[in-house]
């Protein structure tokens, strides 16, 4: 027990979790968005690997890290917009439509990394953001300035869905689209921007981890991180604040699982560790799930004057 | 721009769309083949080659196809029933850990039964391990209302940690110098080979008989009625006296069952032990399978057959022209989204206002 202590009162393992916490936090924020408009979007964890790489690609060419950060909500913009296309204008399935764009996002990425870097031993490197040492905060200064953009992006957000008319148009497609209609609004517009912006800040998310918490591209380096932000959401109630809360608390577990495993009383074999945040998930999800307020017409495609 | 149901689809546009598809699908690649410098007649020539040209490259196309029309298959009957099974792939390895379990050389350990019996026993207990990991989320959706999409993505990933933790531990072959890999399968536990000196097993025939038995299921029994009714209107089949719990639960045993053959059949065929990376995504590829056959048991088998085949086509062309093999992904998922859209286009009229 004292053990667990040791690693509780170590501020590096704060850090840590905020540090794990922040392409989560971003990524759940993207997810939210287009859900809370009507629609699932599993394009996130091809987003995401896009986003990283095309991010970090423009660092390793000459960009400055912001420019970088642009090209990644400009990469998952483009990826948006193609999810909005299929699912809102064609009204296609959203789970097979975001599985696409996962898969053809995914294996773009890869196949651009080994065209422009066709035989390397070890992975090109970049500069990545610096630590803000001057914040002077304890936790904080040792963050990136990604990690401020994502903690200031949570109230932003939650602004713009409950004291905006935007966020209420936005809230009310997602709700019921044959009234929002009714009331003028464009749902396909709506829906569409909710998609291409929720999509933008996926791109972030992954970008975070190529240029903030490692310094290169790496295969597989997404790793479930996508889909781990669609269970959050649900967690969260749909909200900003909750969805805050939700990837706090899995980086927590994320960042005490690691500590266990490097401790030297390691009870079980390495791996059981490494369920344990995806056990998590899913125990948060079966908990909440009987009170979870789904937006009404999440997963339903709306075609204008059909019932 | 809006979309208009149109009153009947023209036969000319059920021809035009599967052809639109492609050609949107061989322009992208191509773009992508010049971004890398390479020829694109010559490319795409070689790609053909590589997957179909030859008895070797059919070969191994089919060899590839096996698994693939399985998980296809685990998919087609899922999404039927608005069951989005996501988790084949970990339904696979899950699969294939219980055929390593049941029919593995355990140091000499083995059970005592005759080949027969222990081959049986091999493929229910995979059947039965992939099974019962979909049974979970299904549950969970009918009775708590937990997303499935979620629950057996994440499935997915604690299944392989398992998966790893077995081949570090119980299941490790002592012989295999520290790599992880599972001890072997009985040696009389393997499939025979379909054409001598190549690497197509008798999965394949199973596969077959499957997509034909999974056919018959869908079209001409009662349970295949309550899948489809359940995948057309959930609301309306339950109103109408669909058991939908019991059909979402038999969904998840055919869904999940077929997943956890293709573990066993893919050891059994292929590599004779497991390994961590012996499905390169099998499971995912096997909802893009089955989306391009339209969710049609016998199309899975053509898709997966087309699906296969790029993939070990782009394998030799990589070698040959230098383009990287990821462009078979690109392809695939390219064909996925374009054909989604092109089905979409025969249904409805886009009107531009």
């Amino acid at each position: 027990m004292s053990e667990l202590q040791d690693i509780l009162a170590n501020p590096a393992f704060w850090v840590a979790v905020l540090r794990i916490a922040t392409p989560l936090i971003l990524g759940t924020l993207g997810v939210l968005l287009c859900e809370r408009a009507g629609v699932l979007n599993l394009g996130i964890e091809g987003t995401m690997v896009a986003g990283a790489f095309t991010g970090w690609l423009a660092v390793y060419a000459g960009a400055p890290l912001w420019t970088g950060v642009l090209v990644a909500a400009l990469t998952g913009a483009v990826l948006g917009l193609l999810h909005a296309f299929l699912t809102v204008v064609m009204a296609l399935s959203q789970h097979v439509a975001g599985l696409g764009i996962t898969l053809l996002a995914t294996a773009l990425s890869y196949y651009g990394y080994r065209v422009s870097f066709p035989k390397v031993a070890t992975p090109p490197t970049i500069t990545p953001f610096a630590e803000m040492h001057w914040l002077g905060l304890p936790v904080l200064s040792q963050q990136t300035p990604l990690t401020l953009l994502a903690l200031v992006a949570v109230p932003l957000l939650g602004y713009l869905l409950y004291r905006t008319p935007l966020g209420l148009a936005l809230r009310m497609v997602g709700e019921n689209p044959h009234a929002a209609e009714g009331q003028g609004l464009s749902v396909v517009a709506v829906r569409s921007g909710a998609i291409v912006a929720g999509s933008a800040l996926m791109g972030v998310a992954g970008a975070f981890l190529t240029l903030s918490a490692f310094n290169a591209f790496f295969f597989n380096m997404v790793n479930g991180r996508g889909w781990i932000c669609v269970a959050l959401v649900v967690f969260a109630s749909w909200r900003p604040g909750k969805a805050l809360l939700g990837a706090l608390l899995f980086a927590f577990f994320d960042a005490l699982q690691l500590r266990l495993q490097q401790a030297g009383s390691a009870v079980f074999p390495y791996q059981v560790y490494l369920m344990l945040p995806y056990v998590l998930s899913i125990l948060a999800l079966v908990l909440v799930a009987r009170k979870a307020s789904y937006p009404q017409a999440l997963m339903k495609p709306y075609r204008k004057g059909e019932r | 721009m809006r979309l208009e149901k149109r009153q009947q689809t023209s036969p000319l546009a059920w021809v035009l769309a599967p052809l639109g598809a492609v050609g949107f699908t061989l322009l992208v690649s191509a773009l992508l083949v010049l971004w890398a410098g390479a020829p694109v007649g010559r490319t795409y020539l070689l790609l053909l080659q590589g997957g179909f040209g030859s008895v070797f490259a059919l070969s191994e196309t089919l060899t590839r196809a096996i698994p693939l029309i399985l998980t296809g298959l685990a998919a087609t009957v899922a999404f039927r029933a608005r069951l989005f099974n996501i988790g084949a792939e970990g339904q696979l390895y899950a699969g294939a850990l219980a055929a390593v379990a049941v029919g593995g050389a355990h140091g000499g350990t083995g059970w005592d039964l005759p080949p027969a019996l222990l081959f049986g026993l091999m493929l229910a207990a995979s059947a039965l391990a992939g099974a019962l990991l979909l049974l979970g989320p299904a549950l969970m959706k009918a009775r708590l209302g937990v997303d499935e999409v979620v629950t057996t993505l994440l499935l997915n990933f604690i299944v392989l940690l398992l998966v790893s933790m077995m081949l570090d531990g119980p299941m490790k072959d002592p012989t295999a110098m520290g790599w992880p890999q599972s001890v072997a399968l009985l040696p009389e536990l393997e499939l025979s080979k379909l054409i001598a000196q190549t690497r197509v097993h008798s999965g394949l025939l199973a596969g077959m008989g499957l997509a034909l038995g999974l056919w018959v299921l869908m079209r001409y029994t009662v349970l295949g009625f309550d899948i489809r009714a359940l995948g057309a209107n959930a609301g309306a089949a339950a109103f109408v006296g669909v058991p939908v719990t019991r059909t979402l639960v038999w969904v998840a045993v055919l869904s999940g069952g077929l997943a956890g053959l293709a573990g066993a059949i893919e050891v059994a065929g292929r590599t004779s032990y497991l390994t961590l990376d012996m499905s390169p995504g099998y499971g995912y590829s096997g909802i893009v399978i089955a989306m391009l056959a339209g969710l049609q048991p016998l199309g899975v088998l053509f898709a997966g057959v087309f699906v296969a085949g790029m993939l070990v086509g782009a394998d030799s062309m990589s070698r040959a022209v230098g383009v990287p093999t990821y462009i078979a992904d690109v392809i695939v998922a390219a064909s996925l989204i374009s054909v989604l859209v092109a089905g979409a286009l025969a249904q409805y009229r886009v009107r531009w206002k």
